[in-house]
């Protein structure tokens, strides 16, 4: 009798580590809500606003998926993560889907059991200073006190390039960027380091932004996206083609404004037809209806507009397209096709 | 006529497992322990099952990899190139600093406020009790990033002490810098300094041992064995003779001479902070994570002490703090002769689970971007090779490791303090 139920916790364990890997869309639609890892907020990017609605150019991609999965696109809880905790609450299914400024490296992608399912910001590590420093380049850094968050890759960089350009710093680690705002405005630090996009954000949320500068160097790659478990490659097809619809809906000239009257019946461009579900069978092969790429882009509109909307340069964080320009435009952002 | 028979011979049925008193509890714990066990293996398995199904193995191969991040404060050599084993012994180090610097600051305030309480001039006393209320009532992680916020906030930037018109300026004769960043002191320089020793080589757990620091310690050592000694000495010619010689000038030259001709012959000199680019360049930086973590641990954890103590000393009966006085010893001295050596063996016991508590407690350094084992380890570590289980099942085993140490310890102080009955 001891022995079988041994055996049936252990079948038990067995099913319930099982369920734990797959379906994370059945789980998702029968839930009803997306659950969203963001970053704990960060001006521009996620962050809420006076009343508590989440907004930004991470959020509007969970937006855009929880539109194309489940129709709605405020059906998504937006659970706030650190840099330390974002990957095990994505491990552990307390999220669906991480949309917050998390770098796609090697060993994340593969040690880690992520996947990266593309990139949404070709970003790269800066410093920022303030001007009354006279500080002009970031190797007159010898010595100085720099805040950085723990658990990121901008913590390594950082020790790469001091021990590299054989300077010394100080380091000043945190938890989150609210938290490095205090320390950095307080002088406590010197040097704030992060993401160049989030240095801009920072920045935006002063008091006197024109008071700091952010130092030309940029030391590091940065390709941030969203990520996804490994394993579930349902779920990971179905994030991934959602960001690249809201590309291509740029490139195709595909907004939020003419989207309703697009879809309306075929127009003489196949591929819009396709992504718009009025030709072909794009939705079913992905296990959706055939206006999801509708249902997302009406939800913030393109990537063009979620960017000028959130981060653009007539937004306080005023970041130009740069590298995250359409492959047409000089930048870097390409989707592959909708065939 | 009465026959006696024996009694007939029980034979052992099942059903008297559940309803023989004699077997009953026995049949309990057996199947609690089975039911037990099953729970722990279910645990178990269903840990190993999710891990095989996500792809991941336990193993600890990560420890001999470079941790490539950096650490401010290091007891000993570290640069981002080591090992993780090695970044989390630099963690190590720092949460036994800040626990072993905590348990002292909070046993000297706590006894001083538990006797404080007790007194009888009413102003002190009542601000002894709002003290203890405040901290006792607060939790702890509150008073870390408060301690912080002041010291960040409310102290000047080393920029403060730069230039013609500085409006700060170093106290205690230009040695002592006290600026948001924390508090430089000078350091102890030695211009014939003997060097280091290594212990284990080139190895993760390499640990440099200060030659000077060893001659101090061997010739202090030495000098409190003389020192002893002549006590040993006088105490016996008074025995025999009834007259004290005067010693006290030899204890003082045995105590400090040879330790000064030593410093001498070592070229002992201080290291002033200087200004230096950014920051001051020179003596002993003291962190305000460090500094801010230690106020607030020492001022709560001495909360609770100062109950013990105030609870220790009211247990010793009244008579013998009126024994003592009809013998004519005074107040201070009936305290420190009378009532504490008694109180001790109350106080002791709970002391032992505040230290532990204070220890467990530092684990909050994080939130004040100190970088103890918790913030190594089971932080940077943790989540730059995503080891979760490893890292976490191995921190719990070190930090069980330190308290285990701690008990022991304190118990054979306890046994040392404890009422010998004859």
């Amino acid at each position: 009798m001891q022995k079988s139920v041994f055996y049936g916790a252990l079948a038990a364990a067995v099913v319930i580590g099982g369920a734990a890997g797959a379906a994370t869309l059945d789980d998702v639609k029968a839930r009803g809500n997306l659950n969203c890892g963001v970053s704990t907020g960060l001006v521009g990017f996620a962050s809420p606003d006076a009343s508590g609605n989440w907004e930004g150019f991470d959020v509007a991609v969970c937006r855009a998926v929880a539109a194309a999965v489940l129709g709605d696109p405020q059906a998504v809880e937006f659970i706030p993560t650190t840099g330390k905790t974002r990957f095990t609450a994505l491990a552990s299914g307390e999220v669906d889907m991480l949309a917050r400024n998390t770098t796609w490296t090697f060993s994340r992608d593969t040690d880690l059991k992520l996947d990266f399912i593309g990139v949404n910001y070709y970003d790269g590590q800066g410093f920022m200073v303030p001007k009354a420093l006279g500080v002009t380049s970031a190797k007159d850094l010898d010595g100085a006190t720099v805040c950085i968050q723990t658990g990121t890759t901008t913590e390594l960089n950082l020790a790469d390039f001091f021990r590299v350009n054989n300077i010394s710093y100080e380091p000043v680690p945190i938890e989150t960027n609210a938290e490095a705002q205090q320390q950095y405005l307080a002088e406590a630090c010197d040097v704030y380091t992060t993401d160049a996009s989030g240095l801009a954000a920072t920045r935006a949320s002063f008091e006197s932004p024109g008071d700091h500068v952010i130092l030309p160097e940029i030391i590091s790659k940065e390709p941030l996206g969203p990520v996804v478990r490994h394993g579930d490659n349902e779920w990971g097809d179905i994030v991934r083609w959602t960001l690249n619809a809201l590309i291509s809906a740029e490139e195709l000239g595909i907004t939020s404004a003419n989207v309703g009257e697009l879809s309306g019946g075929p127009t003489n461009n196949p591929e819009i037809n396709r992504l718009l579900g009025t030709e072909g069978t794009l939705g079913d092969m992905i296990g959706l209806d055939s206006e999801w790429a509708q249902r997302a882009i009406m939800a913030e509109g393109n990537y063009g507009e979620i960017f000028e909307k959130n981060i653009g340069e007539n937004t306080p964080v005023g970041l130009a397209r740069g590298l995250n320009a359409q492959y047409t435009e000089g930048g870097l952002i390409y989707s592959p096709p909708f065939r | 006529m009465a026959t006696m028979t024996d009694p007939p011979r029980e034979s052992f049925r099942l059903s008297m497992l559940i309803y023989d008193t004699r077997y009953r509890s026995l049949t309990i714990q057996v199947i609690a322990l089975f039911a037990f066990m099953l729970l722990v293996a279910w645990i178990i398995s269903n840990t190993v099952q999710n891990l095989a199904s996500l792809g991941k193995e336990v193993e600890f191969g990560f420890f001999s990899e470079p941790a490539s991040y950096d650490i401010n404060q290091r007891l000993l050599d570290y640069t981002s190139r080591d090992t993780h084993l090695r970044a989390s012994f630099m963690g190590l180090l720092n949460t036994l600093v800040v626990a072993v610097l905590g348990c002292i600051t909070a046993t000297i305030i706590g006894v001083l406020v538990g006797v404080a309480r007790l007194s009888r001039n009413w102003l002190i006393a009542r601000i002894m009790t709002v003290y203890v209320e405040m901290f006792r009532n607060v939790p702890v992680l509150l008073w870390i990033v408060f301690a912080m916020a002041i010291l960040i906030e409310s102290l000047p930037s080393p920029r403060a002490f730069r230039g013609e018109n500085a409006t700060q300026s170093l106290i205690l004769n230009d040695s002592v810098a006290i600026t948001n960043r924390g508090v430089y002191v000078p350091e102890a320089l030695f211009s014939r300094s003997l060097g280091d020793v290594r212990l284990f080589g080139e190895s993760s757990l390499r640990f440099d041992v200060s030659l000077d620091l060893v001659a101090i310690i061997a010739v202090l050592a030495a000098s409190f064995f003389v020192f002893r000694r002549i006590r040993i000495w006088a105490e016996r010619v008074q025995n025999e003779t009834g007259n004290r010689p005067t010693t006290w000038h030899f204890q003082v030259a045995v105590l400090v001479v040879p330790t000064f001709i030593l410093l001498a012959a070592l070229g002992f000199h201080l290291g002033k902070p200087e200004l230096k680019g950014f920051n001051f360049a020179g003596g002993t930086h003291l962190r305000n994570s460090l500094i801010a973590l230690w106020i607030a641990l020492s001022l709560y954890t001495a909360a609770f002490i100062a109950e013990i103590v105030r609870g220790g000393i009211l247990a010793i009966s009244k008579g013998q703090t009126e024994a003592a006085g009809s013998l004519g010893l005074r107040p201070n001295r009936i305290m420190s002769l009378v009532i504490l050596p008694q109180a001790l063996r109350v106080i002791i016991p709970p002391l032992i689970s505040n230290y532990l508590n204070l220890t467990k407690n530092s684990s909050l350094a994080i939130a004040v971007g100190y970088l103890d084992i918790t913030g190594t380890l089971g932080g940077i570590t943790l989540n730059q090779t995503g080891r979760e289980l490893e890292c976490l099942l191995l921190l719990m085993l070190i930090y069980l490791c330190i308290s285990l140490t701690i008990s022991v310890f304190m118990n054979i102080y306890n046994k040392r303090v404890a009422l010998v009955e004859r």
